[in-house]
């Protein structure tokens, strides 16, 4: 594009007249590094929000008003995808209230799953969640730790076809039947899997995250703290001074950019019920990111702990 | 599903803590004064158990009829089942314990006279559910608005019931204990994945009633029987 005097007036104004905006420091910082996924080269941002036991809420009117704030503060901070799942008790109609109260920001990337052991009841509960949610379609649909995986999946693929569902995924969690959850990797046509890994439980390393990189699947890590037993453990501990080089400022911040170092990885889903939480794991998916021989020191620090 | 033996306590335990007994300060506040009617129940079911007048026994049934359904209807299927959908299931058996106890009434199955060597377990166990759950809350620093009080919240209408079981005889107690235990077990299993020190209550609760149950046995087996 040409540069002239017009153009580099207009800039010039919006420069300065951006500058005097009440911007509030959180939102100054760094937006969060984007990873594509591999079916479409979309790019979206590498932290997302999950919505397990934090969003179960129920219908107590402070603590919805409460999840629709880490919500707000998640878009405002760059984020995209969150994760939910009829599993998740009254997750879903909280994140569509928190929707509905941001006024349905552009930026939302909504996973979701289907979890029912009946092979046909798939289509109406996906559409039940997406009432909850209030959202025209899903971006992402998985079936939840896979079961009856085979019809679901069927399901899901059509769905894809119609248009009706961009992404389809599986998930599992806490370990579990990575042999099956490799079978379908290499065997169905999915955009994307989900499962559990952290500094501590690195089992996805040898074969799913290399197999995820190698088949062009997206993967979304879920339980990234081990449900906060992680940082719970951590928190009186001081943090290595090394970690400075990474810009970071707490062990959560740590240990996911651990996880987001790794170059399979493509979304981690922290869940939090605060604020504070939601903006320093959004801070962690920018900067410098540990290269290899510094993964393999967090690792080796945090086990020694 | 066919791999339930793969999933823990933990991996259905939905909500934290903080929104569980956060359930129960809303659910109070929406029906207080209500408690105060409901205590007072549970301390006429006391009083007639102590006079053991027949005619009344019938009474204790009805009482207890109302409460089980009033708490699964109230707490289990209108509260606790938006934080665990389980809940939604485990609401009719509520019903069910209070249908039973209304075939008591009806049939009045129940009979309160007899005194025997492990009432004072029955006692105990009431008089916790009665007046110790309550303190629960207070005492572990969430308030009395959390309290749970007997008729109103699970616990301590299920401790309560096998405290009264205890002192009961008739032909329907082994229909109406295992609703109570199963509650009892559930809810001691949910406090204790939460990290909870009163799950020490019901557990401790289904200890003393089997430990009684156990004793009655005993004492019938080594007691001489008619020639």
């Amino acid at each position: 594009m040409r540069t002239t005097r017009r153009t580099l007036m207009r800039t010039s104004l919006a420069t300065a007249a951006a500058a005097l905006l009440p911007i509030p420091l959180h939102a100054q910082q760094s937006l969060p590094i984007r990873r594509p996924i591999p079916s479409t080269r979309e790019e979206i941002p590498i932290v997302g929000l999950g919505t397990w036991i934090t969003f179960n809420v129920g219908d107590d009117p402070a603590l919805r008003d409460e999840c629709a704030g880490v919500m707000a503060a998640f878009f405002e901070a760059g984020g995209r995808m969150i994760d939910s799942s009829p599993m998740y008790g009254s997750s879903q109609p909280v994140v569509g209230y928190g929707l509905q109260k941001l006024g349905r920001p552009a930026a939302l990337f909504a996973a979701e799953k289907v979890w029912t052991s009946s092979a046909t009841a798939g289509p109406a509960q996906i559409e039940q969640s997406r009432r909850y949610w209030g959202v025209p379609k899903f971006d992402l649909v998985q079936v939840h730790n896979l079961l009856t995986w085979k019809p679901h999946l069927q399901t899901l693929f059509q769905m894809k076809a119609a248009g009706t569902v961009r992404y389809v995924g599986i998930t599992t969690s806490e370990g579990r039947r990575h042999d099956l959850l490799e079978q379908i990797m290499r065997s169905e046509p999915i955009d994307f899997v989900q499962f559990s890994y952290n500094v501590v439980d690195r089992e996805a390393e040898a074969r799913l995250l290399p197999l995820a990189a190698e088949r062009g699947i997206a993967v979304i890590v879920n339980r990234p703290f081990r449900q906060g037993a992680l940082t719970d453990r951590l928190k009186n501990k001081p943090l290595p001074e090394w970690a400075a080089e990474l810009g970071i400022s707490s062990w959560a911040q740590l240990m996911l950019k651990f996880i987001l170092s790794h170059p399979a990885v493509t979304v981690a889903i922290p869940a939090t019920t605060r604020v504070d939480h939601v903006r320093e794991n959004l801070a962690a998916a920018a900067g410098p990111m540990p290269d290899t021989a510094m993964r393999q020191r967090i690792a080796a620090h945090v086990k020694a702990l | 599903m066919s791999e339930w033996w793969t999933y823990r306590p933990e991996d259905f335990l939905l909500f934290s803590p903080r929104v569980y007994w956060r359930l129960f300060e809303s659910y109070n506040a929406a029906l207080w004064p209500l408690q105060l009617v409901t205590l007072a129940a549970g301390l006429a079911i006391v009083l007639l158990i102590a006079w053991r007048p027949g005619s009344l026994a019938r009474w204790i049934a009805l009482i207890l009829a109302m409460l089980w359904i009033f708490v699964g209807w109230s707490f289990l299927w209108n509260r606790y089942a938006t934080i665990n959908w389980a809940a939604a299931y485990i609401a009719p058996a509520f019903f069910v314990e209070g249908a039973l106890l209304l075939v008591a009434c009806l049939l009045n199955a129940l009979a309160f006279d007899r005194r025997r060597p492990a009432d004072w377990i029955g006692y105990l166990i009431i008089g916790f559910a009665l007046l110790g759950q309550p303190l629960l809350a207070p005492l572990q620093g969430r308030g009395w608005a959390a309290s749970e009080v007997f008729g109103i919240a699970p616990d301590p209408t299920a401790t309560a019931t096998l405290g009264i079981l205890l002192l009961a005889r008739g032909r329907l107690l082994p229909l109406l204990l295992p609703i109570p235990v199963l509650w009892c077990f559930l809810s001691g299993l949910t406090l204790h994945t939460m990290g909870e020190p009163q799950a020490w209550a019901p557990a401790a609760a289904l200890a003393l009633v089997a430990a009684a149950w156990i004793w009655a046995i005993v004492r019938q087996r080594r007691s001489p029987s008619p020639a």
